[in-house]
């Protein structure tokens, strides 16, 4: 098989959510010693792109979308300690993200770190009821790009505010762009918070995550 | 009586005793996740091992909880008169509470909301006929944060005498809201006797039950206060896509407060509520007037029913954005099925956009719809017969029906008469009067009724205590 056919069939795994032939395809890359970062970018690239374009034209929804972005991932996580010569797989970026301190709604933040993910983000999801501190030292340690904030609630959702303010009291706001969501926050929020953006959903998060980067 | 008692039932028996079965199977099994103190108490007295932050509930202590429960509850007015029951099939509305936003009926836009707006609000429900509880139906932003769930309960009782559905967003709130609480009743015997305030308690799907939340359930039942279940699954997010399993883990998550509140007080009231959804699957928005949401709620309430408990649900709401026709027959489908599923407090009126905003003229809308559809709910009177034949017989000398004295005696009780918001003219006259669509009206009608005298203003003495609570705290 030519190493195009292989894209091709890779990319069509990854289109129709069949897990076993994406695996087994990511396995066999790696068996034949395949440049990996080629099968990532040109294969299961092309493949999310592609059922990015399928959400885009009203044809896949949300579980669809969602299926795919975990077999990506599943397979870059087989793929990823297989890359060749200490080559290292250029992300769109790094994103550190949590629900913040005292709540527990994790849902909407899962969402919008598997679809980061898909869009080629190397996602570094820290769970629910994080402390703002926690995040802040997490961001730090893996030098991320964005720092993501979820709350649910308005009373947590002055936690949201705490990390901005202890970015800045620690004057290293200007190496994070911080991006926060849930119901409750407005882009009047954004501004109160003096943070960086907000998204309605995860497809306008990565958007949004993109914009911040100028991706 | 009417012939039949309409209804609407979406679970067989068979297949209540099988979610029951089950949810218990998930508490026993799966465990629920619980973070408050006291709660890890009350679950450790009974023996219950906590593992990774999860109690594993045996089954026996729920039926046990179960039996505890009071079967109906009677809410009272702000001055102690008794008001509405909780039981039954008997239908009560109040608004959907605790919007983040309001729409400004004056500019037409979304916006965070201000005291005034609630105190108009409250003001406004106090006049409506078929809404008979109010809630803390807005957060406004002109008072502090760590104040912004009680004042409600301030401003609501100062200025609409019906019971309220209300609910703390801090631990620390609840006894101030219960100050408030005590300062209308004489003692505390006489706030548990006769309560007029419900307070909310939304576990956080799948499986959870947050620390605040559950601290309002232990409060609650400490004061015997009735909690008001509200766990949210959403149906192929945090929750299975089948709409069995979506009501199933509905069930566990309720029976969980269940046990928490009859640990902590035996004889506790509570209400089987919830606010449950289906995801909507392209925007990731959780629509409340999908029609499977409806359904879910329904079956919901049904379980609440089986298990012999007063029952709530978030129905009569849209997710448009104005009070179009799609707010109206999201809403009207809603009030309705919710009516027909006997359900005792039916929290939404007035909400538009996935429970987040509040609107006045939506809320006057609403009220129109539930005055239809109580009346749907009184089914169709036997006077007894001949139903017709007799009245037929006088036709023939009076030539038209108007003025028989039967017309006279009974038209005012078969028919329902709504407000000038409902529009019944001629085209000409319609014209006339400006050609307004529905919303106008509601908008013109809302200006008038905030500016009413109250149907029963609060008393000097009491308003000046009630004051004092809040400059105490503020």
């Amino acid at each position: 098989m030519s190493q195009e056919n292989l894209y091709g069939e890779i990319s069509d795994a990854i289109v129709n959510l069949n897990e076993d032939k994406a695996t087994e395809l990511a396995n066999k890359a790696i068996d034949e010693n395949l440049n990996i970062l080629n099968v990532i970018e040109e294969g299961f690239g092309a493949g999310i792109r592609r059922v990015g374009e399928l959400w885009d034209a009203g044809e896949f929804f949300l579980p669809e979308l969602m299926r795919g972005a975990k077999i990506m991932q599943d397979c870059l996580d087989l793929l990823i300690p297989h890359l060749q010569g200490g080559i290292e797989r250029k992300t769109l970026g790094k994103v550190v993200i949590a629900t913040i301190e005292g709540d527990i709604h994790s849902i909407g933040k899962t969402i919008v770190a598997t679809m980061l993910r898909a869009y080629g983000f190397e996602v570094y999801d820290l769970g629910a009821d994080v402390p703002a501190e926690k995040i802040i030292d997490e961001a730090i340690e893996k030098n991320v790009d964005i720092i993501g904030v979820s709350a649910l609630l308005t009373t947590t959702m002055l936690g949201q505010k705490k990390v901005v303010e202890i970015l800045k009291k620690k004057g290293i706001s200007n190496k994070f762009k911080v991006i926060l969501g849930g119901a409750p926050v407005t882009s009047k929020w954004v501004e109160e918070c003096g943070a960086d953006g907000y998204a309605g959903n995860a497809v306008e998060a990565v958007e949004l995550a993109k914009s911040l980067l100028h991706i | 009586m009417p012939i039949i008692k309409p209804k609407v039932q979406l679970l067989d028996n068979e297949h209540k005793k099988l979610i029951f079965e089950e949810a218990k199977d998930i508490l026993e099994t799966q465990g629920v996740f619980i973070e408050n103190q006291e709660a890890i108490d009350l679950f450790s007295q009974q023996g219950l091992n906590y593992k990774e932050q999860r109690f594993y509930i045996p089954r026996d202590l729920v039926d046990k909880c179960l039996e505890s429960v009071p079967n109906e509850i009677t809410l009272f007015d702000r001055e102690g008169k008794e008001h509405i029951s909780l039981k039954d099939d008997q239908v009560h509305f109040d608004p959907g509470s605790a919007a983040i936003f309001i729409l400004d009926e004056n500019t037409g836009e979304i916006r965070e909301a201000i005291s005034n707006d609630f105190i108009k609000f409250s003001k406004i429900v106090e006049q409506l006929k078929y809404i008979e509880a109010q809630s803390t139906a807005l957060i406004y932003q002109d008072v502090p944060k760590e104040a912004q769930d009680w004042h409600r309960l301030f401003i609501a009782l100062s200025n609409c005498y019906k019971p309220v559905v209300t609910g703390t967003f801090r631990k620390e709130s609840f006894s101030i809201m219960r100050e408030i609480l005590l300062a209308c009743r004489l003692s505390e015997d006489d706030l548990a006797r006769k309560p007029f305030a419900i307070f909310d308690a939304c576990p956080s799907p799948p499986l959870k039950w947050s620390d605040l939340t559950t601290q309002s359930v232990i409060d609650a039942a400490k004061s015997m206060v009735p909690s008001e279940f509200v766990s949210m699954p959403l149906a192929g997010a945090s929750a299975p896509i089948t709409l069995l399993g979506s009501i199933t883990q509905h069930c566990a998550e309720t029976l969980v407060g269940v046990v928490i509140a009859q640990l902590t007080k035996r004889g506790a009231p509570l209400i089987w509520g919830g606010s449950p959804a289906v995801m909507d699957m392209k925007h990731g928005t959780t629509p409340m007037g999908a029609i499977e949401t409806m359904m879910i709620n329904i079956a919901d309430t049904e379980m609440g029913k089986f298990l012999k408990m007063p029952t709530h649900a978030y129905m009569s709401l849209s997710d448009a954005k104005v009070p179009d026709a799609q707010a109206g027959f999201e809403a009207g489908m809603g009030a309705l099925l919710a009516g027909l599923a006997g359900i005792n407090m039916i929290s939404g009126p007035g909400m538009l956009d996935f429970e987040s905003t509040q609107s006045i003229e939506k809320l006057l809308i609403d009220n129109e719809i539930i005055g239809m559809v109580k009346r749907f709910l009184q089914g169709i009177e036997d006077y007894g017969s001949p139903f017709a034949l007799e009245i037929l017989k006088d036709y023939g000398e009076k030539e038209e029906f108007l003025s028989h004295p039967s017309t006279l005696k009974l038209f005012r009780k078969e028919l329902f008469f709504p407000s000038s918001i409902i529009d019944r003219k001629t085209r000409d006259s319609w014209k006339k009067l400006g050609s307004k669509s529905a919303r106008k009206r509601a908008h013109e009608e809302a200006d008038k009724l905030s500016n009413k005298t109250p149907i029963k203003p609060i008393n000097e003495s009491l308003a000046n205590e009630l004051n004092k609570i809040v400059s105490k705290y503020l």
